[in-house]
């Protein structure tokens, strides 16, 4: 297995400068981390449990808010674990999802036993295969500066997988009281309708 | 009288629109095939089929939080492959309206149905979630009615399950 | 005489091998760190990483069908997982060990495995898994050789559920 140059944090940072008002449902495990460490957001929804539902989370979301981007970000044990997510996805093509998977090759958060994605498993391939066209493998900086622009904008939904160092970053103080993250968020929806 | 053409699915879809319900989550089943096949051709609803259970509440919860109403529907047999995700929707307090057609019950056939739609209502339970049993087709509008104002309105997890008694004991797959 | 220079893992370890346990599926979880990385060193044994838990109860339903003994490791979230799939070792009567590392219960911080931990036990009695458990490390390495004999002795399907004393209240977030 090989390691990644890439920063998780600096990566997901960079990505979110330019969130505007879209909204973000984090996964299960660091990347709840990554998000928060750039800042709270009333639009943010982090998941502390039901590992896999990060993506249909993010989806029932976004089909409900069509004039917003809805962005998941969350790792590559997380997205295994729901896996079929991505079929689902390839098959309804909201224009404004966009998944994000911080791909460490490791279960950052048990200790860092190695996910299948470092024997191989190509997460792009299966997210192409299962029709989300504009999907993309992003290993170093250039291709961070070049996919930011298709997070945000495009037809169809965005898939990419960040390959990124497996250093554990600090943790950050995420709220984990689900009843009020979810009705903030809710709230903050419903009060900033996109036209 | 009796009106053969009735069928509950109607005047539950009939409710879901008045609801506002606009996104169905299912993985295809017969027992709420005519349902299913009322909220396909309904223009606001957004039907989603889905490849496992799970994905579902994770979807129906996203409605949600995103300011919409959804409705779940599955098999008995799904609702086993959902427990886990269910702590979504407790630990958040989502509101939660489900429908569950059994299997494994009255007239079963295949074997295979009995562990898990024996096991449905007290998985279910045990999840937190309220469940209301449907055995005659006549009482199920009312019941939808009564707990999408528990789900929506009192803000609870909530399943309406629809007896094999109702479904048929057909002997499908 | 339990020798108190092995851990609790290490005493379950011995009696996994002592039942003729080959395969191990588990998915990734601090509290089973230990018993994994011992079966990692034995060339005896195969270890199935798995991406969901529910795809451990195939693996094993396979194995006896193959002729081997196996168990799954997991967290109590996992198990909220794996309820529709044990119709397959109910309707087939198949032996199925389980161990699993309790959320959700003595010392939490998460609340969100506040739920499925609190379940755990009720979800798998609805499936009429026999749930043993384990509340000290004392207690770890009996219960796990009582169920392994209910198992694959009697034929059941048990789980030993190891208390959140016993890993230790995890102090980090995952």
């Amino acid at each position: 297995m090989s390691d990644y140059s890439l920063k998780r944090r600096e990566v997901v940072h960079r990505i979110l400068e330019n969130r505007g008002d879209a909204a973000v449902i984090t996964g299960i495990g660091n990347a709840s981390h990554d998000v928060a460490s750039a800042g709270d957001n009333s639009l943010n929804m982090y998941l502390f449990g039901v590992m896999g539902g990060a993506v249909m989370t993010a989806f029932g979301v976004a089909i409900a808010q069509p004039n917003r981007r809805v962005l998941v970000i969350t790792g590559d044990g997380e997205l295994l674990a729901g896996i079929g997510s991505l079929a689902t996805v390839g098959v309804e093509r909201p224009d404004n999802l966009s998944i994000i998977v911080i791909d460490n090759q490791a279960y950052g958060a048990t200790g860092g036993q190695l996910t299948h994605t470092a024997a191989g498993v190509d997460l792009v391939g299966i997210a192409k295969a299962s029709g989300i066209k504009r999907s993309e493998l992003l290993q170093s900086w250039e291709d961070v500066e070049r996919c930011v622009g298709e997070i945000y904008g495009g037809e169809g939904p965005f898939f990419g997988v960040v390959k990124v160092s497996s250093a554990q970053e600090p943790r950050v103080n995420v709220p984990n009281d689900g009843t009020l993250t979810a009705r903030r968020f809710r709230g903050a929806i419903s009060l900033s309708e996109p036209a | 009288m009796v009106d053969k053409d009735w069928h509950w699915a109607h005047e539950v879809h009939r409710h879901f629109r008045e609801i506002g319900i606009s996104q169905a989550a299912y993985v295809p089943d017969g027992g709420l095939a005519d349902l299913i096949k009322l909220c396909n051709a309904d223009e606001h609803i957004r039907s989603v089929v889905l490849t496992t259970e799970e994905e579902g509440v994770a979807q129906i919860a996203g409605a949600w939080l995103g300011g919409k109403r959804g409705v779940f529907l599955t098999q008995s047999g799904g609702v086993g492959n959902c427990i886990n995700m269910f702590s979504m929707i407790a630990e958040c307090r989502i509101p939660f309206f489900s429908m569950v057609s059994m299997r494994g019950q009255w007239g079963e056939t295949i074997p295979w149905q009995v562990p898990m739609g024996q096991a449905t209502a007290a998985a279910l339970e045990a999840a937190g979630v309220i469940v209301e049993t449907a055995w005659d087709p006549r009482e199920v509008p009312e019941m939808v009615e009564a707990c999408t104002k528990l789900a929506f309105d009192a803000g609870r997890a909530v399943a309406v399950v629809i007896s094999q008694r109702i479904t048929g004991t057909g002997d499908r797959g | 005489m339990i020798d108190t220079n092995i851990t609790w893992s290490g005493h379950v370890f011995n009696i996994l091998r002592e039942a003729g346990v080959k395969q191990i599926a588990y998915v990734p979880d601090a509290g089973h760190t230990d018993l994994i990385n011992l079966s990692i060193k034995d060339n005896d044994l195969i270890q199935v990483p798995l991406t969901t838990e529910e795809e451990g109860v195939a693996v094993l339903a396979g194995a006896w069908l193959g002729g081997q003994k196996g168990v799954l490791l997991m967290q109590s979230s996992g198990v909220g997982n794996v309820i529709n799939m044990l119709s397959v070792a109910d309707e087939c009567r198949f032996p199925l060990l389980m161990i699993v590392t309790m959320r959700g219960e003595w010392g939490e911080f998460n609340p969100w495995q506040v739920p499925m931990g609190q379940a755990t036990e009720k979800v798998l009695e609805a499936m009429k898994v026999i749930v043993l458990r384990a509340y000290t490390p004392f207690d770890v390495a009996e219960t796990v050789q009582a169920a392994a004999k209910l198992a694959f002795g009697a034929g059941r399907k048990v789980a030993v559920l190891i208390s959140q004393k016993i890993i230790g209240q995890k102090d980090w977030q995952k």
